[in-house]
């Protein structure tokens, strides 16, 4: 044991610094051979299932579930709110000419005129904005439906996140990165902790997931999210980064916050190449 | 007689005092004892506390993690009861890039749950 954790210490400190001057196509290659070599026997393009790429047990039921999904209503909703003509006559189709072929896969992307990274989230509420609508709220509700239907009409895409190479594209890249390297909270944990170091292990009774291809099945219908004051299950990604800070007692940040943005950034360039499939189910 | 009697009447209870409190000192130390290891187990199980099961397969508790190893044979692996609990108190001593905890500097746990928590482990 001593020895391993000598060795996994060593490993930790020859990493780090390495990492922080990698590029992002170097952080990418790592990345991935990571879990590659940690699940040898996970073909790539599954990773896009969340928990249920290396969870077998729980893996049939889920795919029971997606026979008949319970996201599909909200894609249905989504579909009328995305037709639905608003005050002035126009529609979001006016926003989102390509929507048929699906534009999920080239989301977030970093908007060189304001300097600032753009997400699908943050695209819904600027159509309805510009157009004299009421934004939605960011995580839950109407923004989560529009976004099930975009991203059901860009199922089988290739997430495609542009390569972070101007200084101010790098410069967000690295501070989503930082982020999902760093320990927070009370509990002094990171991102990485959970789903890169220990992703396929179990903590108490949930396996976690890795990281790879984490943002491709979002938005997602969360059995926990269902309920109450919780909604209908339906939540965003930025929801789910909230969830998993307050889970290790840190303070989680505004969604679409500049933070939350930065970290879909890295966390979605991560999984360059894979399908979007979203919506998807989860626990 | 009536001396003699008292005499034996006082060696009797004088006997029978030493013998009461020769037991009664360990027995309530076994007691206390008891109590904190049972206390200390309260707080390594509560998942608003320890929450170790999160992590490590424990004797007793249920449905347990598997991110870190499983608190077996602690005597052994820990003679010196100290270092089990520097290493329950802040994990980042033994690896500085540990996932668990640091429950004494972060404060999930206070100084005296971490001596509970740790005399517990020292049991399994
Ligand atoms: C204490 C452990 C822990 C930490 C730290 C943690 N998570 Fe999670 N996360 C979980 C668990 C448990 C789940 C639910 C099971 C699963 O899908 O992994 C989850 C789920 C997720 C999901 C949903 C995956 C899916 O396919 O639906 C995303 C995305 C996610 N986490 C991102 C993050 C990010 C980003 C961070 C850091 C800001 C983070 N997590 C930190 C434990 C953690
Ligand atoms: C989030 C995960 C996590 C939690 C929670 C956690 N630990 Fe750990 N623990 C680990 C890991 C991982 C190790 C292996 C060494 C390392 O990486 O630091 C470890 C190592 C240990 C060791 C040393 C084991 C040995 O044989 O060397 C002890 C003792 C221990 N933990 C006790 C506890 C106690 C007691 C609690 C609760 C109060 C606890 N741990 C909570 C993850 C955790």
């Amino acid at each position: 044991m001593k020895k391993y954790l000598a060795a996994l210490s060593a490993l930790l400190m020859l990493i780090t610094p390495i990492a922080s001057q990698a590029s992002p196509e170097d952080d990418l290659k790592s990345f991935r051979s990571y879990f590659t070599d940690k699940f040898p026997e996970v073909p790539m393009a599954d990773f896009v299932n969340g928990v249920y790429s290396v969870d077998k047990a729980s893996r049939e039921q889920w795919e029971e579930f997606e026979e008949f999904p319970a996201y599909e209503i909200y894609i249905s909703k989504g579909e009328d709110l995305f037709n639905k003509k608003f005050a002035n006559g126009k529609n979001f189709a006016s926003c989102f000419p390509n929507y048929k072929k699906g534009i999920r896969q080239n989301y977030p992307r970093f908007d060189k005129a304001s300097g600032k990274i753009v997400t699908m989230e943050g695209d819904i509420n600027k159509c309805l904005t510009d157009n004299g609508e009421k934004a939605y709220g960011w995580k839950k509700g109407k923004i989560a439906y529009v976004g099930a239907y975009l991203a059901y009409m860009s199922r089988g895409n290739l997430i495609n996140v542009k390569t972070p190479s101007s200084p101010a594209e790098l410069a967000a890249y690295n501070r989503g990165k930082k982020h999902f390297y760093s320990k927070r909270g009370q509990l002094n944990m990171s991102c990485a902790d959970c789903h890169y170091n220990n992703a396929g292990n179990k903590i108490r009774a949930d396996i976690l997931s890795p990281a790879l291809g984490h943002p491709s099945g979002f938005p997602v219908y969360r059995n926990k999210w269902a309920g109450g004051s919780k909604g209908d299950g339906m939540g965003t990604l930025h929801r789910r980064y909230g969830g998993c800070n307050k889970q290790v007692r840190a303070k989680p940040f505004k969604a679409q916050s500049d933070e939350y943005k930065a970290l879909e950034y890295f966390h979605t360039y991560m999984s360059n190449g894979l399908e979007v499939n979203g919506p998807s189910l989860r626990k | 007689m009536q001396g003699f009697m008292h005499k034996i009447s006082t060696t009797v209870s004088v006997a029978a005092l030493s013998a009461c409190l020769g037991l009664a000192i360990p027995l309530s130390a076994n007691a206390a004892e008891d109590a904190d290891i049972a206390k200390g187990k309260e707080l390594a199980f509560d998942r608003k506390k320890g929450n170790c099961l999160a992590c490590h397969d424990i004797a007793g508790g249920s449905l347990p993690g598997n991110i870190g190893p499983p608190l077996v044979a602690m005597k052994a692996r820990f003679p010196d009861f100290d270092k089990l609990r520097d290493q329950i108190s802040d994990a980042r001593i033994n690896n500085p890039n540990t996932i668990m905890i640091p429950f004494g500097p972060h404060e999930v746990l206070s100084a005296k749950e971490i001596d509970l928590v740790a005399k517990f482990i020292h049991t399994l």
